[in-house]
């Protein structure tokens, strides 16, 4: 048990996958602007990826494995995940609109997300078990949706700022995401 | 057509220059630029995947159904993908190493995508082409002039040749990620500084 709680803290704290690793920087300064937004996408990336980092788990390890076709990965996992989202999307609408509604325009965007493929991939490449590769999903994409919260409500404040205005917009946003990164240096070397 | 040929190739290396002026793609430049070495590699195979992918969305353009075609283009896209990935890992071994996870992150890269949706799917071959080849060069320019920045203050050497004198003291800053990140923010402040006339 305590070597996957480990786990989980090393993922969201000393390995963060957007401060990082670098992975989902797109969704990150596409969707921070607004705290709203934030929390929505967060939550999105939370629950589309651990359901991804499962399906595409049994994928290899029970389809692609067997059959000698690893070289198939990338193309197989962006499919299942496209579909998955697909099928996400729709069971919500139907069965839980209330979380439909939450998520909603976030879902389509998550396949295009690269957190999702790249937490996907790393677990392969790892060679994580099952339930590692659940705590790993579940812990990566936490790191993401609490950098991203972060993140927004730090740019918030920055709206009341006066920025000068070639720094506007996405150039005081990396800046300051080159900020928060120096924040999360300093769990390095925690675990 | 030879003169809207080469304005589709030139548009993508100033006007339209992929990560600032699109600003899509960014994990990868932020995130291979730690050397020129592999900027220059992830730059090369960008520029085969969108080229090919390009080419072919074009050709097959009157045969896709509009209702699936973000599908198509993701698959055809994978495929290039899978290409480079087969082919750096037979010829250039230790670059494909370096590299690791973010060559078939290419997929997920917006810039292939968004130039299949946007441009390719609606245009000839020949047009996307030039467009895909632009665009291409101008991200891997860009990625270059990133890297070699941070590569010179991070490191002090550049393509792993050493600039400075034996004093110089190397700014770890730039290597690391929080470099990363105010670097290309800084980068794209200048852009717009200049791009606004």
């Amino acid at each position: 048990m305590g070597e996957y709680v480990q786990m989980i803290i090393g993922f969201i704290l000393v390995n963060n996958i957007l401060l990082m690793q670098y992975l989902g920087n797109c969704p990150f300064l596409g969707t921070s602007k607004r705290m709203e937004t934030a929390v929505g996408m967060a939550m999105a990336v939370v629950f589309v990826l651990v359901l991804a980092g499962v399906i595409t788990w049994v994928t290899e390890m029970y389809l692609l494995k067997p059959l000698g076709l690893e070289y198939l990965r990338t193309m197989s996992f962006i499919v299942v995940i496209a579909a998955l989202v697909q099928f996400v999307e729709m069971f919500l609408k139907k069965s839980v609109p209330a979380l439909y509604t939450g998520l909603g325009i976030y879902l389509p965007l998550i396949t295009t997300n690269c957190a999702v493929l790249g937490v996907c991939l790393i677990n392969i490449n790892e060679e994580y078990n099952f339930l590692q590769t659940i705590v790993s999903s579940f812990g990566y994409s936490t790191g993401f949706g609490f950098a991203l919260i972060l993140f927004a409500g730090v740019r918030e404040r920055i709206l009341l700022a006066r920025v000068p205005k070639a720094l506007q917009d996405t150039s005081i946003g990396l800046v300051t995401a080159g900020m928060l990164s120096l924040a999360f240096f300093g769990f390095k070397g925690m675990i | 057509m030879a003169k809207t040929l080469t304005q589709e190739f030139v548009k993508g290396l100033w006007a339209e220059i992929p990560p600032f002026r699109l600003v899509l793609g960014l994990c990868p430049i932020l995130a291979v630029s730690k050397t020129v070495e592999n900027a220059v590699g992830m730059g090369i195979a960008v520029i085969f995947v969108l080229v090919c992918s390009n080419i072919l969305v074009a050709a097959l353009r009157k045969i896709i159904p509009s209702k699936v075609r973000i599908a198509c283009f993701i698959i055809v896209i994978a495929t290039f993908v899978i290409v480079v990935e087969l082919l750096m890992q037979a010829y250039t071994y230790p670059l494909f190493l370096k590299l690791g996870i973010f060559i078939p992150l290419i997929v997920v890269n917006c810039i292939p995508l968004g130039r299949a949706e946007a441009f390719a799917y609606k245009n000839g071959i020949a047009a996307s082409a030039a467009d895909g080849l632009g665009l291409g060069i101008g991200y891997a320019m860009s990625l270059t002039v990133l890297s070699s920045i941070r590569e010179v203050f991070g490191n002090g050497t550049f393509l792993g040749a050493t600039v400075f004198g034996p004093s110089f003291q190397p700014f770890k800053f730039m290597v690391e990620a929080p470099g990363a990140f105010v670097c290309l923010g800084l980068m794209l402040c200048i852009m717009n500084a200049m791009g606004k006339k």
